[in-house]
C-alpha cells in the first residue's frame, strides 16, 4: 500500500489510506525526505487518519521522518490521530515528543502556515 | 523461566474461531492485526479495545520477525467464568530470551527498538505471560476480557 504524496504550494501532503506495513512506512520516509529537497518544500503534513495502529515501529518511524525533514529545513505536522489510536499509544508508553500534531488536515495546514511565517520572520530579523 | 501476571490457567474453555497467522514477512504483521480485529469484533470488544488488541498483536508479531525471523500468531476466542475474551499466542523457534525480567523492562532492547513492545503490550492486555529461555524459542500468551461495564 503506497502512500500518495500531494504537492500543494510549498507543502507536501502525505495521506495514509490504509494500514501500512513496516516497509511501506520506510518507503514513505524515503519519498518524503527526497521530495522535500526536490521541491524545496517548507512543510510536510502526514495525515494518519486511516492508520489502524500506532505501534512502536510506526511511532519510531514518524519521529525519524519529522527529524529528517527538520534537518532538510522544513516543518512536519502529523494530523488525524484517532482517539482510540491515541489511547493505545499512550498505554503502550509511546509519545510523539517534539512533533507538531493537529486534529485534522485543515488545522494541520493552519499550523504549518503559522510555523513557516514564524520561521520567515525569524530569518528576516 | 516463567513470567506471568495471570493465575487462572484452569477452568478455561475454547470456543468459536481460531486463526493461525504465519509470520514470515512484515505484511504478515498487518494481516495478524486484521484477524485480531475481526475476531475481537465478533467477541464483542469496543472500538478502543479492538485498537488496543491490534496494537499488542503488532508488537509481538514484529518481535517474532525481528528476533526469530519467523513464527506464528494464534488468535482465538476464550471464555471463563461466564466472561468472554480473546487470547493471542505468539510462538517462535528463535533464539529465545535469556533474561525475561530484563526484557520486560521499559527501554530494554537488544535491537534497534525503543524497548517498549513487551512492557507496553503487558499494559494493553489483561493477562500476559512470556515463556522462553535461551535457545528454546519464545511463547508470548496474552488475553483481554470484554469489559462488562461498557
Ligand atoms: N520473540 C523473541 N525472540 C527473542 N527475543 C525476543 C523476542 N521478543 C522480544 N525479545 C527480546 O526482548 C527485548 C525486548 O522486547 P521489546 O519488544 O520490549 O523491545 P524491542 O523489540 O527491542 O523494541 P520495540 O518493541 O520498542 O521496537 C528485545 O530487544 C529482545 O532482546
Ligand atoms: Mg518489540
Amino acid at each position: 500500500m503506497e502512500v500518495p504524496i500531494l504537492k500543494q504550494g510549498g507543502y507536501l501532503i502525505a495521506t495514509i489510506q490504509a494500514a501500512l506495513s513496516d516497509a511501506d512506512l520506510i518507503k514513505l520516509q524515503d519519498a518524503l525526505v527526497e521530495q522535500v529537497g526536490k521541491y524545496r518544500s517548507k512543510g510536510v503534513i502526514i495525515d494518519v487518519t486511516a492508520l489502524d495502529v500506532m505501534d512502536s515501529f510506526a511511532t519510531r518511524t514518524l519521529r525519524s521522518i519529522a527529524h529528517m525533514i527538520k534537518l532538510r529545513g522544513a516543518e512536519t505536522v502529523i494530523c488525524g490521530i484517532q482517539p482510540e489510536v491515541a489511547f493505545a499509544m499512550v498505554q503502550l508508553g509511546l509519545t510523539l515528543e517534539g512533533i507538531s500534531t493537529a486534529l485534522d488536515l485543515e488545522e494541520g495546514l493552519a499550523l504549518l502556515n503559522k510555523r513557516t511565517r514564524e520561521r520567515e520572520a525569524a530569518r528576516g530579523r | 523461566m516463567h513470567f506471568s501476571t495471570s493465575g487462572l490457567e484452569s477452568a478455561r474453555r475454547h470456543v468459536g474461531d481460531e486463526v493461525r497467522v504465519l509470520i514470515e514477512a512484515d505484511s504478515d504483521i498487518v494481516l495478524a492485526r486484521e484477524h485480531g480485529r475481526l475476531i475481537g469484533k465478533k467477541i464483542g470488544f469496543s472500538a478502543t479495545d479492538l485498537t488496543i488488541i491490534a496494537t499488542a498483536i503488532s508488537e509481538v508479531a514484529r518481535n517474532i520477525l525481528v528476533f526469530a525471523k519467523s513464527g506464528e500468531i494464534v488468535i482465538r476466542e476464550v471464555s471463563e467464568h461466564g466472561r468472554s475474551g480473546i487470547q493471542i499466542t505468539a510462538r517462535d523457534n528463535g533464539p529465545g530470551i535469556p533474561d525475561i525480567s530484563l526484557a520486560m523492562q521499559e527501554g530494554y532492547s537488544t535491537g534497534k527498538g525503543l524497548g517498549m513492545g513487551l512492557p507496553g503490550s503487558r499494559r494493553l492486555m489483561d493477562e500476559f505471560q512470556v515463556i522462553s529461555s535461551a535457545g528454546n524459542g519464545t511463547i508470548v500468551e496474552m488475553k483481554k476480557w470484554v469489559n462488562q461495564n461498557g
